[in-house]
C-alpha cells in the first residue's frame, strides 16, 4: 500500500464528515437522556422516519431533501412530541426496565410499521439537488457529505444556541439539571419533556433528511447508526451538547482513519476501544459533569 | 335405556369419521417448511425468495400444461393421490439462532416433511443441523458455502454450485478474457464482507490467485452493517488494483458503489460474488452507476434467448409478483420443484423415502430454469452437474457475458472511469 499525504487528508475528512452525522445523530438521544434520564432505544427508528419522509418527497413529489428538510423536521418534532405524550409520560417515574421495554418495543413497532408499510426495499433518492463531488488539492470529497455535515454543524449550533441564549432553552435546561426545583419555579415540566422529545426526533430527522443524499434506505438503516450513537452519547457525557458534538467527530475519525491505517475487519473495534479508555478514566464522559 | 353397545357404536362411528377425515386431509397437504430471512437487512431478499417458492408450489399443486417442469403438468403429486404441497413459511431475520430454533419449530410443531432454506450460508449451517439431529431431509437452493456439504451430512442436499465451483469459475473467466482480448489484471484485491460466506470465498480467491500467478495486493473483510465503506475504499484505492473482487449483501453492495464514485476509484473490472449485486433492488436503486459491474450468477433472463422454459416460468412470476426472476429466486424455485419431485417419487412422506428419492433425483437440463447440465446428487448431497455464468450489467440490464458460447453480449473491460460516465 503507497500511503500519501493525499490519501491521510482525503480519510481524514471523511471521517470529520461521518463523523458531524453521528454527533448529530447522537443529539437528540443525549438530549432526551439529559433531560429525563431515559434511553430512548427508537431513536435510530427516527432516523430512518427522517429518511422515508424525504425519501417519499423526493418520489411522490419531486421534493429535494434539502427542500422537505424543514417539513421532515417539523414532522418528526410532531412525532416525538406526540410519542411523549401518548407513551413516553407514562413510565417516567416506572422502573428502569419498564423504561427500556417501552423505548425498545417502540423501535420494534416502528421498524415493522415500517417494513409494512413501504415494504423492505432498498431506497435511494438518485438525482440529489446536491451531487458529485468537490477537490481541495487533491482532497476529493462528496457533496452531499459536505452539504450533510454542513447541516450536521448549523443543527448542533442552532440546538446549542436554544438552550444556552434562549428563555424556553433556559427551562429546558433547568428541568434537566433539577425536575422538582424548576417546577417549583414555575416551569411545566411536562411540556418540557414533550420539547426535549420533540428537539430529539427532530434531530434525528434532519440527519436521515441529510443522510437520504448518500446512504441506502431501508425499514433496519437505523440500526446501523444506534450503536455508534450510544458511543457519541456515553463519550460525550451524557446530556452535553458539546460534548457529544466533539465526541461524535472524534468517533468519526477514529472509525474511519483506525480503519484505513490498520484493518477495516477492525473497524468498531478502535471505536469502542476508545470508549473503553474514556469510560475507564473519565466516567462522565469527555465533557459530562460529575 | 340406551343401549351400551348403541352409545359406543355411535362413538366409534363418529371416531372413524375423524380420524378418516383426517388422514384424507394428511395425504392432500404436504407441508414442507421453508425458512428466508423475511424481515432484517436481507428481508427484500427473503421476499423475493418466498415468493418464488410460492410459484414454485403452486405450479406443482395447479395444472400447468405447456410447462415442461416436473409435475407442472398434472394438479398435485401423482403418486401421493394428487396431494397438494404446502408451504409453511419461518422468518430467521439473518440470525443463525433464529434459524435453528424455527427449524425446530417446523419440524416438531408444523410437522413439516421436508425443509428448505436459508440463502445466508451461516444460517443454513445451523438450521441444517437441526434437520440432521432429527432426521428430516433439508434442501438448500441457494446457499453456496463449500463447507456445507464436506458436513458428512445425511439428510442434507443442495442443488446449487458451491464456492469452490464459482471461484474457479472467475479464474477461468479471467483466463478466457486473456485469451480474446489480451487483458490480463496484475493486480486483484479481494473485498469481501466478513460473515463465513465471505471470509471463505475470500481464502479460496486468495488461494486460486496465488497459484494462477495473481497479485493480491489487498484482501478486506469488513462488516457488512458499517456506516461508512470509506476506510476500506481508502484502503483499495492506496492498493491501485485492476481487478476487484468484491462479495456482498444487497445495503452494503450500494453503499460501496456510492462510496466508489464519491472517492473516485475505478479499477478496470469489479468482479462481484453475486447476492447483492444481483438482487432485483440493486439496480432499481443504483440506476446507471451500477453499469459495467460483472458478476457471477447462476442465472440470468438473457437465458430465455435459448431456453423457451425460462421465459415461461418468468412470464407467470411476472404475472404473480411484478418481477423477474433472478439467479436467487430462480434458485429457490429449482429447489422446491426438485424437493416435491423427490416427495412424489418417493410415493410416501416417510423421511426416510423422501430421502432416498431425493438421492435418487435425476432431474435433466432442459426441464429445469437453470444453464445446467441437470440435477443428480453425489454422496455428499451437491448437485454435480451445476455451473456458473458471468454476467455484465450494460445499459441497466444484466446480460449474459460468459462463458462466451452463451454469451449475449460482448464484455466491456476495462469498464470507463467515472469522470467518463
Amino acid at each position: 500500500m503507497t500511503l500519501t499525504a493525499e490519501l491521510l487528508l482525503q480519510t481524514l475528512a471523511s471521517g470529520l464528515l461521518m463523523g458531524l452525522i453521528y454527533a448529530l445523530v447522537a443529539l437528540g438521544l443525549t438530549l432526551i437522556f439529559g433531560v429525563m434520564d431515559i434511553v430512548n432505544f427508537a431513536h435510530g427508528e427516527f432516523l430512518m422516519l427522517g429518511m422515508y419522509a424525504s425519501f417519499w418527497g423526493f418520489s411522490l413529489w419531486a421534493l429535494d431533501p434539502l427542500f422537505s428538510l424543514p417539513l421532515t423536521a417539523l414532522g418528526l418534532f410532531a412525532l416525538g412530541a406526540i410519542i411523549y405524550r401518548l407513551v413516553v409520560r407514562r413510565i417516567i417515574a416506572a422502573p428502569m426496565l419498564s423504561q427500556i421495554f417501552t423505548t425498545f418495543g417502540l423501535m420494534i413497532l416502528l421498524r415493522g410499521l415500517a417494513q409494512f408499510l413501504w415494504k423492505p426495499d432498498h431506497r435511494m433518492v438518485d438525482r440529489s439537488l446536491v451531487e458529485g463531488h468537490l477537490s481541495f488539492g487533491g482532497v476529493q470529497l462528496g457533496t452531499p457529505q459536505l452539504v450533510a455535515g454542513l447541516g450536521a454543524v448549523v443543527t448542533t449550533v442552532g440546538v446549542w444556541w436554544f438552550l444556552k441564549r434562549t428563555r424556553l432553552g433556559a427551562a429546558l435546561e433547568a428541568t434537566a439539571a433539577d425536575r422538582e426545583a424548576a417546577t417549583l419555579m414555575g416551569i411545566d415540566s411536562q411540556r418540557m419533556f414533550a420539547l426535549a422529545w420533540g428537539i430529539g426526533a427532530a434531530c434525528a430527522g434532519i440527519a436521515g433528511a441529510l443522510l437520504s443524499a448518500f446512504f441506502p434506505i431501508f425499514p433496519e438503516v437505523g440500526a446501523n447508526f444506534i450503536l455508534t450513537a450510544f458511543v457519541v452519547v456515553a463519550l460525550g457525557g451524557f446530556g452535553s451538547v458539546s460534548g457529544t458534538f466533539w465526541a461524535g467527530i472524534l468517533v468519526g475519525v477514529v472509525e474511519v482513519m483506525g480503519g484505513f491505517l490498520v484493518d477495516p475487519a477492525f473497524k468498531l473495534v478502535f471505536v469502542l476501544s476508545l470508549f473503553l479508555l474514556v469510560v475507564l478514566w473519565r466516567p462522565h464522559g469527555l465533557m459530562g459533569k460529575a | 335405556m340406551r343401549s351400551p353397545f348403541r352409545v359406543s357404536s355411535v362413538v366409534a362411528l363418529a371416531l372413524a369419521q375423524i380420524l378418516g377425515s383426517g388422514a384424507a386431509q394428511a395425504e392432500e397437504e404436504i407441508k414442507i417448511g421453508i425458512i428466508y430471512p423475511l424481515t432484517g437487512a436481507a428481508a427484500s431478499t427473503g421476499l423475493e425468495l418466498k415468493n418464488a417458492a410460492e410459484l414454485a408450489a403452486e405450479i406443482v399443486n395447479r395444472a400447468t400444461p405447456g410447462l415442461d417442469i416436473p409435475l407442472a403438468a398434472g394438479a398435485g403429486l401423482p403418486h401421493l393421490k394428487g396431494a397438494k404441497v404446502k408451504l409453511v413459511v419461518a422468518d430467521h431475520q439473518g440470525n443463525p439462532q433464529v434459524g435453528a430454533s424455527e427449524a425446530e419449530r417446523l419440524i416438531t410443531q408444523e410437522k413439516v416433511v421436508a425443509l428448505v432454506g436459508c440463502y445466508f450460508s451461516s444460517v443454513t449451517v445451523t438450521a441444517s443441523q437441526v434437520a440432521e439431529r432429527y432426521g428430516v431431509p433439508f434442501l438448500n437452493p441457494e446457499s453456496s458455502s463449500p463447507r456445507l456439504t464436506q458436513r458428512g451430512f445425511k439428510w442434507f442436499f443442495r442443488t446449487t454450485p458451491h464456492d469452490d465451483l464459482f471461484v474457479t469459475n472467475f479464474f477461468e473467466f479471467l483466463k478466457d478474457v486473456e485469451k480474446k482480448k489480451g487483458v490480463r489484471p496484475k493486480r486483484i484485491a479481494i473485498f469481501n464482507e466478513n460473515t463465513e460466506w465471505g471470509s471463505e470465498t475470500a481464502k479460496l480467491e486468495e488461494k486460486l490467485a496465488r497459484e494462477q500467478g495473481y497479485a493480491v495486493v489487498e484482501k478486506i473483510l469488513y462488516p457488512a452493517k458499517s456506516t461508512q465503506l470509506t476506510s476500506e475504499v481508502q484502503r483499495l484505492k492506496a492498493a491501485s488494483p485492476d481487478l476487484v473482487m468484491q462479495s456482498s449483501y444487497l445495503g452494503d453492495a450500494i453503499l460501496s458503489i456510492k462510496t466508489y464514485k464519491d472517492l473516485g476509484f475505478s479499477p478496470e473490472a469489479l468482479l462481484a460474488n453475486d447476492a447483492g449485486f444481483n438482487d432485483s433492488e440493486f439496480l432499481k436503486t443504483l440506476g446507471k452507476d451500477g453499469n459495467f459491474a460483472l458478476s457471477r450468477e447462476v442465472w440470468a433472463l438473457d437465458l430465455a434467448a435459448r431456453k423457451p422454459l425460462v421465459k415461461q416460468a418468468n412470464d407467470m412470476l411476472q404475472a404473480r409478483y411484478q418481477v423477474n426472476f433472478n439467479g436467487n429466486s430462480a434458485r429457490t424455485f429449482t429447489g422446491i420443484i426438485t424437493l416435491a419431485d423427490a416427495i412424489d417419487r418417493a410415493g410416501s412422506t416417510s423421511p426416510e423415502a423422501i430421502r432416498k428419492a431425493l438421492q435418487e433425483t435425476n432431474i435433466p437440463g432442459d426441464r429445469i430454469i437453470m444453464p445446467w447440465k441437470g440435477i443428480q446428487f453425489d454422496a455428499t448431497g451437491q448437485n454435480v452437474h451445476g455451473a456458473g455464468i458471468i454476467v455484465q450489467v450494460q445499459d441497466g440490464k444484466y446480460v449474459t457475458v460468459w462463458p462466451f458460447p452463451l454469451a449475449s453480449k460482448d464484455v466491456i473491460w476495462p469498464m470507463p472511469r467515472w469522470e467518463k460516465r
